[in-house]
């Protein structure tokens, strides 16, 4: 990693102005892909990602389905024009890595023994990609899922925390990843208090791990209120407005 | 797509509950404790053609990892060092549930996880295999057999990386004449630090190390963790799709540091520079 400039000023303000504690602006909107059984559009910064499920729907090729539960599959995308430099389609091995960690993320979730020789498909679509895709990723994918129905132990949020000039800092965006010193992407289930991804590349001490850790928990709980938002909105509108303010 | 697989190895319903009981008694089925790692044997130097190498044997998990160093073109972005590419193949020789073709998503991820730690800990000083800056660098390829499979593919293609890695000689190149030239003499590799990967598997509440494919078979979730010779940690991967507590991730990223001391010194004591 090459360390070419200050990627925290004096006032403790990172390259796009926030804060330490501070995440990107979170725009999520719900049922975008009319077809779609469930569809969740997500702005995460200049992250844009749609995701769609479809399903619970019959296997194809048969011999996939599983006697006992669902099968869930999940496909992680990049679109060729999302990135700085033209995304070649075919599916990278990041894109293989990720579409797995993302399904693996999502997977305990889901309680799929309730649809038995049935798959759930999960499709996530990166449409403009500004580091953090895969977190941004799991928290559209997982408004999708309860979107389309599925039946849900939890729903999870997805937050990055990370190390920039030897700080902790939340939600890191796509400079701080390309120059920073550590990425930690977690998914967390915040009512089971259960942690679904955690991956981290970079160098991080003891301490910081613990504190890179807790403070990216604290991220996908920030995360997660909003996606409670978001679905109460599209499935109560007002009604819920009305009562919280009782 | 990655798709929901059932579990390759058919574990039966009584050698599971066989191994809940003893794992809830603190053994397990193999007589090693929770937090024993299965015995690890290194060999170096098997493979004469290539620039290192060497043979781990994690129980029963055999791996073989060879160096293969050339001189080529830098990353992109990273015009001033050398480069490094881990890479993996589970070899059909493996077990009777591998089938020759194009790599899976679990040998990707393996790769990718294994080239993640090796990468991040900057174990090689990739600075100082420059050539000619931002043209010309060494390319150090190392490429892993798994030649059979039980279970913790990750840690022992990891520990044969670094054996590999830390055992080779770098031939010397130089230029002449605007070619590059092979001087016909070697070098020890600049080794900055000795990364360690430690895997652990839930099954049920337990928490267990180096897990057997049986065991694997069983396992609700897993991680590896990743650490250098600091005790910092440099990589992380939850797999599985279950899922784990704070304190549990916590619990195994701190079993790492303390586990990742021992096999750290066996690495170096098998390597001759240590």
């Amino acid at each position: 990693m090459i360390q070419t400039r200050n990627l925290i000023d004096e006032n403790g303000r990172r390259t796009d102005g926030r804060t330490a504690d501070e995440l990107r602006e979170i725009k999520i909107n719900v049922g975008v892909v009319k077809n779609a059984d469930g569809s969740a559009f997500i702005e995460f910064g200049k992250n844009k990602i749609v995701a769609a499920v479809y399903g619970p729907r019959e296997v194809h090729p048969k011999h996939m389905a599983l006697p006992d539960r669902c099968v869930l599959r999940c496909r992680y995308h990049m679109s060729p024009f999302s990135t700085d430099t033209r995304k070649n389609p075919a599916p990278s091995r990041r894109e293989i890595e990720i579409s797995k960690v993302m399904r693996e993320a999502l997977e305990p979730a889901l309680i799929l023994e309730d649809y038995p020789r049935a798959a759930i498909d999960v499709f996530v679509e990166v449409l403009q990609a500004d580091g953090g895709s895969r977190c941004a990723g799991i928290t559209a994918a997982s408004i999708a899922l309860a979107d389309a129905g599925i039946n849900m132990r939890d729903i999870v949020a997805s937050c990055a925390a990370g190390k920039v000039d030897e700080k902790i800092v939340l939600d890191i965006n796509d400079t701080e990843d390309k120059e920073g010193g550590a990425d930690m992407p977690v998914a967390y289930m915040p009512h089971l208090e259960q942690i679904t991804l955690l991956q981290l590349d970079g160098i991080l001490s003891y301490e910081q791990f613990n504190e890179c850790i807790d403070k990216a928990i604290r991220g996908c709980e920030i995360v997660y209120e909003i996606q409670r938002q978001v679905l109460m909105q599209k499935y109560f509108g007002n009604e819920t407005e009305l009562k919280e303010e009782q | 797509m990655s798709s929901s697989k059932r579990s390759t190895i058919i574990v039966e319903h009584l050698r599971k509950q066989q191994m809940w009981d003893a794992i809830s008694k603190g053994k397990r089925l193999d007589g090693r404790n929770l937090d024993d790692i299965r015995p690890l044997e290194i060999e170096l130097d098997i493979i004469k053609k290539a620039n290192g190498s060497a043979k781990v044997k994690l129980g029963n998990s055999e791996v073989i990892a060879g160096v293969k160093i050339e001189t080529g073109e830098p990353f992109e972005g990273l015009e001033n060092k050398g480069a490094l590419i881990v890479s993996a193949e589970v070899l059909p020789t493996a077990s009777p549930y591998i089938e020759p073709g194009p790599p899976d998503e679990e040998t990707v991820e393996l790769a990718r996880v294994v080239d993640r730690g090796i990468r991040e800990s900057e174990m090689i000083d990739l600075d100082k295999l420059v050539l000619v800056p931002g043209k010309i660098v060494y390319t150090i390829f190392v490429d892993c057999s798994i030649i059979n499979a039980d279970g913790n593919l990750f840690d022992a293609t990891s520990y044969a990386v670094v054996s590999a890695l830390a055992s080779s000689k770098i031939p010397v190149f130089e230029m002449q004449d605007g070619k590059v030239v092979h001087t016909g003499n070697s070098q020890d590799p600049p080794v900055t630090t000795i990364p360690v990967s430690i895997t652990a598997i839930r099954i049920g509440e337990a928490v267990i190390l180096d897990p057997t494919s049986e065991e694997e078979a069983c396992m609700n979730a897993r991680i590896t963790v990743t650490t250098n010779s600091n005790g910092d940690y440099t990589a992380i991967q939850k797999g599985s799709t279950g899922a784990f507590t704070v304190e549990q991730i916590k619990k195994a990223a701190e079993t790492a540091r303390i586990k990742g001391e021992e096999v750290r010194a066996k690495l170096k004591e098998s390597t001759r520079d240590g």
